[in-house]
């Protein structure tokens, strides 16, 4: 997309500070490297996600490796316990990172699952428009004015603590808001007058779909799926930390910090590494959200 | 006016039946399509004993059946036996927990509408400086850190090590013991209550209204009072229905956390030991409890924003 005229000129072009050239997409991305909290974000997950590939892998001691001599110890360089030792002797270090591998993929394992839903969905509705969408919007009303987290907790204690039913169980609860996104976005875009162009020169629906409703409707649903992530790993630690959860001998973020809990008064450094990285966790990924948005609608910045 | 108001809340009163016919409905058979029994945990029981059992709790009859003997009961506010706690049926245990959830529930609002709209206002009116960097990178950390993790350190450093506090345990809800479950309950919902109410301010302080309150003379204080408070507190009246929603759903590992008798640890119990009527009747009553909040929620918005009327049409 071409700037336009008066920008042609370098020098006004170095005023808008180089914004104004290349693709919306390029300029999208020009803005979003600027941004130095969501760039670093992206490299403390990276690091926490690496970690939590190569620890469980390469650390001296194995994860479900228990020891009496060994119980509870504290944090120190000695004998690799840099974390510490939990209740049953084992080391602190290996666990989070092994937790980490958990409540990651899970984070992006439900976040898959409900954008499936919501994006079919959403997509449907809005594409279709009518009474379908009208009868599609109201299920997902009602569907909104539930208590979800008890409904994930029925799903969780009906069908067992299996940890693909929590993908499921997590997932198929969280694609409502996505669904809303993508049909407003979707019917938003349908309406607009470049659209009757297109339809006017003969475009097929197909290539309209292609070329206007999903580059449109791209933008929000990243910014969402990158806060949806976060909220997932996070209802998955509430759900392993009421017992609801992920089980022995797998282990999560929320499964350690409920542990943890139980040692508070002998052992009060166990909750400190599984509690700060998932916080550091959240952080990252709202960071990179809010970078996401405010580089794909530069307007909605303040 | 007051018609579009009415007809407004009549709407709504529409969609919340079949949203808790919907609610009695999937709790029912997804609870019934559940694997393994209620009374599967007592090992290896006399079939003959079993078979009594189901019987005296109706688990025999066809399920249709079932389901329709259970809707007719709920209506009758019946939630049936509850399974694990013996002597009980759930409407009494419900009768027991709520007042407690409730009291706890309706404290933690009030502080984190009190303190978050207060921490809000005054962060915009010090936009950018010291005090709103501040307010707000500790929101962040509020929204960021989860009540489980802050409620057992709260309970740690003010219980065990500065002994200001009891640890644990409800004590008829004395004063002591309602201030760790409170602050723990009350910080994340304090922290987006602090972030709205910035952003609403934030909005309102640039509009032209504002220029104009302040260019016929009138005192600062006086603007932000008289003008600039209303509208800016309108986005946070739409997040009160949400708000209290969070605030229930939290109450769930606080109270299991400090050991309070509420209707969240019944529900805990009753999920992880398969009673289906106590955890189907909570759900009922809580599910209609924030349609309900939800529905005066969203008419107090709507009595406010009149913008907002028009997309319920």
């Amino acid at each position: 997309m071409s700037a336009g005229g008066l920008l042609q000129s370098p020098t006004l072009r170095r005023a808008a500070g180089g914004e104004l050239s290349g693709s919306l997409w390029r300029q999208a991305g020009r803005r979003f490297r600027r941004n130095r909290a969501a760039m670093g974000s992206i490299g403390v997950l990276l690091t926490i996600a690496l970690a939590s590939v190569l620890v469980p892998a390469l650390w001296p001691h194995a994860v479900e490796d228990a020891s009496w001599e060994n119980i509870l110890l504290p944090p120190s360089f000695e004998n690799w316990h840099w974390f510490g030792t939990d209740a049953n002797g084992r080391d602190q270090f290996v666990r989070v990172f092994y937790g980490g591998r958990i409540s990651l993929t899970i984070g992006l394992m439900t976040t898959l699952v409900a954008l499936g839903i919501g994006v079919g969905y959403g997509a449907i509705a809005g594409f279709t428009g009518g009474r379908t969408d009208g009868f599609m919007m109201r299920f997902v009303d009602i569907l909104y004015s539930l208590p979800l987290l008890f409904f994930i907790i029925i799903l969780v204690t009906v069908f067992g603590r299996n940890i693909f039913l929590i993908f499921v169980a997590i997932g198929t609860v969280e694609w409502l808001t996505l669904s809303r996104i993508v049909r407003g976005q979707t019917l938003s875009v349908k309406a607009k007058e470049y659209v009757e162009s297109a339809v006017a020169i003969g475009l097929s629906k197909p290539a309209i779909l292609r070329r206007y409703i999903i580059p449109n409707v791209v933008g929000p649903v990243v910014v969402y799926v990158t806060l949806l992530i976060p909220t997932n790993i996070l209802i998955e630690s509430y759900l392993s930390f009421i017992g609801l959860g992920v089980q022995e001998p797998l282990t999560s973020w929320g499964l350690l910090i409920s542990q943890a809990v139980g040692q508070l008064d002998t052992a009060p450094w166990l909750i400190l590494f599984p509690a700060t990285l998932l916080a550091i966790t959240m952080f990252c990924f709202n960071f990179i959200g809010d970078g996401l948005r405010d580089a794909l609608d530069p307007s909605a910045r303040q | 006016m007051l018609r579009r108001m009415l007809a407004f809340t009549l709407r709504r009163l529409v969609v919340a039946i079949p949203t808790l016919l919907a609610i009695a409905t999937a709790s029912f058979f997804l609870m019934r399509a559940a694997p393994g029994g209620p009374f599967d945990t007592e090992a290896d029981l006399d079939p003959e004993v079993l078979e009594n059992l189901y019987t005296a709790y109706g688990l025999d009859k066809p399920l249709l059946e079932q389901y329709g003997v259970y809707l007719a009961n709920v209506l009758k506010g019946d939630f049936g036996p509850s399974l694990v706690y013996e002597d009980f049926n759930v409407t009494e245990l419900i009768a027991i927990g709520l007042p407690v959830s409730a009291r706890l529930g309706v404290i933690a609002m009030l502080v984190a509408l009190l303190l978050g709209g207060t921490c809000g206002i005054v962060a915009a009116l010090r936009h950018n400086r010291l005090f709103d960097h501040a307010t707000m990178t500790m929101a962040m950390t509020g929204i960021a850190i989860p009540s489980f993790v802050t409620a057992p350190i709260l309970a740690l450093f003010f219980g065990l090590y500065l002994k200001l506090l009891p640890v644990a345990g409800w004590n008829d809800g004395a004063a002591a013991n309602m201030v760790l479950p409170v602050i723990a309950l009350a910080l994340p919902q304090l922290a987006i209550i602090a972030r709205l109410m910035r952003g609403g301010m934030l909005e309102v302080l640039r509009a032209n209204f504002v220029r104009t309150a302040r260019a016929k003379g009138l005192p600062e204080r006086q603007v932000v009072i008289n003008h600039v408070l209303q509208s800016a507190a309108v986005p946070l009246v739409g997040y009160l229905g949400p708000a209290l929603a969070g605030i229930m759903t939290g109450s769930l590992v606080i109270e299991l956390i400090f050991d309070l008798p509420g209707v969240g640890r019944y529900f805990i119990q009753g999920a992880l030991n398969r009673d289906y009527p106590l955890v189907m009747g909570i759900v009922i009553v809580y599910g209609t409890l924030i349609i309900l909040l939800n529905l005066l929620s969203d008419l107090a918005y709507a009595a406010l924003d009149p913008r907002v009327r028009r997309t319920y049409r």
